[in-house]
């Protein structure tokens, strides 16, 4: 096996069409921005999925960890005053 | 973590598998659960890579233009199914060259199916008609398998293959019709690859060791032998549309269980295979080896291309 460095993780987002967002399709291994980009083209899009590809280097992705998700997402569990069903109307108030 | 914290972890772990949760890399899990997956994503991803080999040989020689883009658009997915399915291993904590690394030193398995050779053009069929057929149905429960990354790898792999079988039934179909000759090469085909394909989806209930956990990780929703009936059942109307003869003098339709009754697998020859002895085995990796090594210098020059244009790049911004 070579001594050099290996071609790093990228992670492909596809748009689908336009209207929607980029969504995370799965990643792959390239040396550079553009390499990732025409191999997501061959991986990826094999059957014309996407008008748009966004690539970004694995290492430069930041993730919250689920072991935190308690600290982390639970502040808004107890919030249910931020859901329309929260409050009171008389039946007479047909769409609100 | 103590003992008694790994216990409860484990048992919040499987309530989730049992809720019929998704597993996702950076959550806790069981380091045999890790193993296992790691095992079975990677002999399936090495198996797309090797399945390549016996197809490829017969690109160039496509009997038509048609034969030959499709051929080829096949083997490309098959080199896309295992990019997604190595990909989807290493976010269990492994890199694609410890995968690789396990493939060319035979330390990790691919499906014994690929040792045997292709040596005509009914072959293609024969492959894309039962080779790929078995593997749909081994493949479309994993959809919903545990783990994420690897269920939403099978759910793309799953839309792409039903062309191919699609495209090996053609081929068969064109030559079960054709001259005498074409239409004894399409039955030899299937003589030689309906034991194989048998065999393809594991050993027997009894003989598995790794059925059980994988029902309860629901890293298999089906066993071995019912995988296996399930093809039989729904490959034996479609070989006498073909008007060609499956190799099992014992196969017979069981109006009680509503099953095919089949003949004994000779798995024998199953393990010989799966041990490296397959007609193939050594070709295989030959080949695969050979390739690997072949592309280092790419590899390493579009690597020094890559930092080189990056280091272009600090300078020019700095001036």
């Amino acid at each position: 096996m070579s001594d050099k460095k290996n071609w790093p993780l990228w992670e492909i987002f596809v748009r689908s069409k336009n209207g929607l967002e980029h969504r995370h399709f799965g990643s792959l291994h390239a040396s550079d921005a553009e390499m990732a980009l025409e191999n997501a083209r061959d991986v990826y899009t094999r059957r014309s999925e996407g008008v748009s590809i966004w690539v970004v280097e694995s290492s430069h992705i930041t993730a919250s960890n689920p072991e935190h998700n308690g600290e982390l997402f639970e502040p808004a569990a107890d919030k249910v005053y931020r859901h329309p069903t929260f409050y009171d109307l008389p039946d007479e108030v047909k769409h609100m | 973590m103590s003992e008694k914290e790994v216990k409860n972890l484990e048992e919040i772990f499987e309530a989730r598998i049992a809720r019929d949760e998704k597993i996702e890399p950076k959550d806790w899990m069981p380091e045999k659960y890790r193993k296992t997956h790691i095992r079975q994503i990677s002999q399936h991803a090495h198996s797309e890579i090797v399945g390549m080999l016996p197809e490829g040989n017969w690109i160039s020689r496509a009997p038509s233009l048609r034969r030959k883009v499709a051929l080829l658009a096949k083997v490309q997915d098959e080199a896309g199914h295992g990019l997604y399915l190595y990909s989807a291993c290493e976010t269990l904590g492994i890199s694609r060259n410890e995968l690789y690394e396990q493939l060319h030193s035979g330390k990790a398995k691919y499906s014994s199916i690929f040792n045997y050779p292709t040596v005509t053009w009914a072959d293609m069929g024969a492959i894309g008609w039962l080779v790929d057929g078995a593997a749909i149905i081994n493949q479309v429960p994993l959809c919903s398998t545990s783990y994420g990354p690897y269920a939403r790898a099978m759910v793309r792999v799953c839309k792409e293959e039903s062309f191919h079988q699609r495209q090996g039934f053609e081929i068969m179909l064109k030559l079960a019709n054709g001259t005498p000759e074409q239409k004894e090469m399409a039955q030899d085909a299937l003589n030689r690859w309906w034991w194989p394909s048998l065999m393809m989806l594991g050993p027997t209930d009894a003989e598995s060791v790794h059925t059980e956990q994988s029902m309860k990780w629901k890293l298999k929703r089906k066993t071995n032998d019912e995988l296996r009936q399930q093809f039989i059942d729904q490959t034996v109307p479609q070989a006498d549309l073909l008007g060609l003869t499956i190799p099992d003098p014992d196969l017979k339709w069981n109006e009680e269980t509503g099953h095919y009754d089949f003949g004994n697998i000779n798995w024998d020859e199953f393990w010989q295979v799966v041990k490296g002895h397959g007609p193939c085995n050594k070709e295989r990796m030959n080949a695969r080896v050979g390739a690997w090594k072949r592309g280092a210098w790419v590899r390493d020059a579009a690597m020094a291309y890559a930092e080189k244009k990056e280091a272009r790049k600090k300078v020019s911004k700095a001036s």
